[in-house]
């Protein structure tokens, strides 16, 4: 049983600031992904919580207890880095034993320990090796197995596949995940690849800047958005400049024209609409594109169009559809968010393109 | 027939090669050849091609009890010199290493001027100073000169080391529970032993060959083996001189055999890194 909780963390490098006023709180046995682009203060997170750099202002708490203080050493916490995480000077055994020996454990009790956590991560026969014998996937596994072993409160990765070949990536993101569940160990895990964040994590927190920008589920983050920058770096996503007509009921983008619910915004206001491939559909009375190029992925095809108004849009459909380079073809926006500042509305619904002012419904 | 020429150009290549193989060896080897020729040379006259055999002159030289002395002051205050820059210096290189401070790289340079200008004119003062101390003709005298010849190598090739140790794997240390003393023997020292040896090694030399400063400070009672070759080449036949070499040349020579497995290729160059 551990949350961890961080109370307005602060961090500066020399002026920068790394991480900024950053209040997360991570459940117990839950899996918080910190997703970023590089320098987005979420390694320094993850090290901050680790007790391997002081934060210049804030509280990090486990089970509500402060463990600010603490060094690294006397943090219940375990971490897996990004590379050179074993001693090459030790065998495997020693790797992981050294923790236990630290502690003044019997020396039968550390050897079936060993033995029980090398089972765990599927290594029953690597005891005897040194870490040049194994492969990148063996050494990261070891890894894990020396911050298991200790049976920690709280384990932290760090981007810790980031250097493993992209198959074997997804293979022990998906091992990881079931070995989290299964001792249910509360982790906090560092990435910056999305997709990975978005397949393994209970909940994602997104920082840019050193500010966290929003944390929720997979599924929401993707589907409600809460900032421009989240919208554009989860998933894929096309952004087109708009702007509200008709006492801000209605929105204009390229020749597109999109119904605002509740006019929340005002007339003339310039957004950023943002746009899923998915949720561009074909429709007889959309507005009139032409296909650049398509390309075929599989299950799916990916349709890049130019807009006359709006520049390249992308565009993902089934395979149902006859698509043709060169081709016009008409699509209708049926769901897409609209930033104006740190407000979004989402609009979207019935409002054709061929509609010239928004008709009141019968 | 296509292709003879080939041949033709690689033999000759490979009879080019070989050539110049032989000549750099006989250029490196040619010496200590001779010097062990000379050391087991009763006498060694033309037109004789080879010298006639003796151990007469290991006989002599081990019998003079002034080079039994200057072996015995050798073997002691060497080691020993090494042994107190290794405890010295490997804390300071660990230092420069891993922590910034105002002047890190002015004071790393500054262990470079013991040995970039011609070292009599130190030693003269360091005799100065040592009389007032009543360091001159002293063990602890002799011992302080050799370590000033050690320095530069038992700081900078293990500086070079540690900066090679990526911070993680005593990060990873410190995580599963270690203490800052326990991290630095059990994982920084280990892992830094190859470029520690071969620091030991080159500052154990520096020591061992020390002849300058030892003859400044201590005459007449603590020679060693390279103050005591200056008379030895000056005052008796070629043979002496020649025993007297190869005991020299003995020391590196086991430490080389005893460490040759760290030895391996990039280490002996890796140290030099500021």
């Amino acid at each position: 049983m551990a949350r961890l909780s961080l109370h307005h963390l602060d961090k500066l490098f020399g002026t920068h600031a790394a991480v900024h006023d950053l209040t997360l709180d991570v459940r117990d046995g839950e899996l918080m992904c910190l997703l970023g682009p590089s320098g987005c203060g979420k390694t320094t997170t993850l090290r901050m919580i680790g007790g391997f750099t002081a934060p210049d202002a804030g509280d990090i708490r486990i089970n509500d207890q402060s463990i600010v203080s603490l060094p690294p050493e006397r943090r219940p916490t375990a971490m897996v880095f990004q590379r050179y995480n074993l001693w090459p000077h030790m065998t495997v055994t020693n790797n992981i034993a050294f923790g236990l020996k630290v502690r003044r454990l019997p020396g039968a009790e550390i050897e079936e320990k060993v033995r029980k956590t090398l089972a765990l991560v599927g290594l029953p026969g690597a005891a005897r090796k040194y870490p040049h014998q194994l492969s990148g996937g063996e050494q990261q596994r070891v890894a894990v197995a020396r911050a298991l072993v200790l049976e920690p409160q709280i384990l932290l990765l760090d981007e810790p596949f980031s250097n493993l070949d992209a198959r074997l990536r997804v293979h022990m993101r998906e091992e990881v995940k079931q070995l989290q569940r299964k001792i249910g160990i509360t982790t906090v895990f560092v990435t910056h690849d999305q997709e990975e964040a978005l397949t393994i994590a209970d909940r994602i927190a997104v920082l840019q800047g050193g500010i966290l920008q929003q944390v929720d589920t997979p599924s929401a983050l993707y589907a409600h958005p809460r900032t421009l920058f989240v919208a554009d770096f989860i998933g894929t996503m096309n952004l087109l400049p708009a702007r509200t007509l008709a006492a801000g009921r209605m929105l204009e983008a390229g020749s597109w024209r999109l119904a605002i619910p509740e006019g929340r915004l005002s007339d003339g206001t310039e957004v950023t609409l943002a746009v899923r491939p998915e949720d561009l559909v074909v429709d007889a009375e959309g507005a009139t594109v032409r296909i650049r190029r398509v390309v075929n992925l599989g299950h799916y095809l990916q349709v890049l169009i130019d807009s006359p108004t709006t520049g390249t849009l992308r565009m993902f459909t089934d395979k149902g559809g006859a698509f043709a380079e060169g081709q016009d073809v008409r699509l209708r926006i049926a769901r897409a968010l609209a930033f104006c500042g740190p407000e979004v509305v989402e609009v979207g619904g019935p409002m054709r393109a061929s509609v010239a002012s928004p008709a009141p419904h019968p | 027939m296509s292709g003879g020429w080939y041949w033709a150009v690689g033999g000759l290549r490979r009879a080019v090669a070989l050539g110049a193989f032989c000549a750099l060896a006989a250029f490196i080897l040619g010496p200590l050849l001779t010097l062990i020729l000379w050391a087991v040379a009763g006498s060694w006259l033309f037109p004789s091609l080879l010298p006639e055999f003796s151990l007469k002159w290991w006989v002599y030289v081990l019998g003079n009890s002034d080079v039994t002395k200057a072996i015995k002051m050798s073997f002691l205050s060497a080691p020993v010199a090494t042994l107190l820059s290794a405890v010295l210096c490997i804390p300071a290189a660990y230092a420069f290493a891993r922590l910034e401070f105002p002047g890190r790289r002015a004071l790393l340079l500054s262990f470079l001027s013991a040995n970039a200008f011609p070292k009599i004119g130190l030693y003269i003062s360091i005799a100065t100073l040592f009389y007032r101390l009543n360091l001159m003709d002293t063990f602890a005298g002799v011992v302080l000169i050799q370590l000033v010849n050690t320095l530069l190598f038992m700081i900078w090739i293990p500086t070079g080391t540690f900066r090679g140790i990526n911070r993680n794997l005593e990060e990873a240390a410190r995580d599963v529970g270690a203490g800052p003393l326990r991290t630095f023997f059990q994982i920084t020292l280990p892992i830094a032993l190859p470029g520690i040896i071969v620091a030991l090694l080159f500052a154990f030399l520096a020591a061992f060959d020390e002849a300058q400063g030892t003859l400044i400070v201590g005459t007449p009672n603590h020679m060693t083996m390279p103050v005591l070759m200056y008379t030895l080449v000056l005052s008796y036949p070629q043979p002496v001189g020649a025993v007297f070499s190869v005991l020299l040349s003995l020391p590196s020579l086991v430490f080389l055999l005893l460490a040759q497995r760290y030895l391996r290729a990039g280490y002996l160059a890796a140290g030099y890194a500021l």
